[in-house]
């Protein structure tokens, strides 16, 4: 299988932060890819494919987060993260 | 933050003796009306709250844990407190398995920084294996009190 290396850099825009709600709507989305995506914040690396992983990030509003995938649908898998976040995860922005 | 910093030790249930959702909400939510940290006429509308906020989505994350939650203006700091079933209580859990280790947690609304390192804390020390199998042995409040102080102590590695 080709492997394909894709990244990105978003940052956290709605009020409340990663809380679990987002938490939880990443895994979903990264789960729906088979490559393996981490999400990295000051150095520490978590898969985006677990909700405790994410949590341990505490990524507040304003948080510059990097996005690695990496596998054969690294592409989709970005795009796909980027957008969750991009949409502030359709939270009220006050 | 560290657990000493919002867990309310005099609200610590080693032996749930709930068997549904509702009722170990009910029952965790009690324990902090009890020890003080909660007003007795907020009980109602927090659990009301905090069934509300799992009709969106299941606060069991796996790993047999359970994180229910919510905002509420009857608490000046965050508070929270933390039960263990040794029979687990099905919480409609992201993995399908029940939960046994419940963190309930109440936040000030204008606090998301807060609800978010608690969040932090919690998720770090549960990712540790020998955490959760202690935390699941515990028998007594004095049991979970000691394992939480150890925990933030960093006994636990990161």
């Amino acid at each position: 299988m080709s492997q394909f290396l894709s990244t990105a850099t978003v940052v956290v825009s709605n009020p409340q932060g990663l809380h679990m709600r987002p938490a939880n709507l990443l895994v979903t989305a990264a789960a729906k890819f088979s490559s393996n995506v981490t999400i990295i914040r000051e150095g520490q690396s978590v898969d985006c494919k677990s909700i405790l992983g994410i949590l341990t990030l505490g990524a507040i509003q304003g948080s510059q987060l990097d996005l690695r995938a990496e596998g054969p649908d690294a592409d989709s898998a970005i795009e796909t993260i980027v957008d969750l976040f991009q949409r502030g995860f359709d939270e009220p922005t006050e | 933050m560290k657990f000493s910093d919002f867990i309310a030790t005099q609200a610590l249930l080693p032996v749930l003796g709930s068997t549904t959702k509702e009722s170990v909400i009910g029952e965790l939510v009690d324990a902090l009306v009890s020890s003080g940290n909660v007003q007795a006429s907020d009980r109602d509308d927090i659990i009301r709250a905090i069934m509300k906020r799992e009709e969106l989505g299941s606060t069991g994350i796996g790993r047999g844990v359970a994180v229910p939650h919510t905002k509420h203006v009857g608490v000046g700091k965050l508070v929270g407190t933390v039960g263990v079933s040794q029979e687990g209580i099905d919480f409609d859990s992201l993995d399908g398995h029940k939960a046994e280790l419940f963190f309930l947690l109440v936040s000030p609304p204008d606090r998301p920084g807060d609800h978010l390192r608690a969040l932090e804390n919690i998720s770090r020390q549960l990712r540790n294996d020998t955490f959760c199998r202690f935390l699941k042995q515990s028998k007594t409040g004095e049991d979970i009190t000691q394992l939480l102080k150890e925990a933030d102590d960093n006994h636990f590695g990161s």
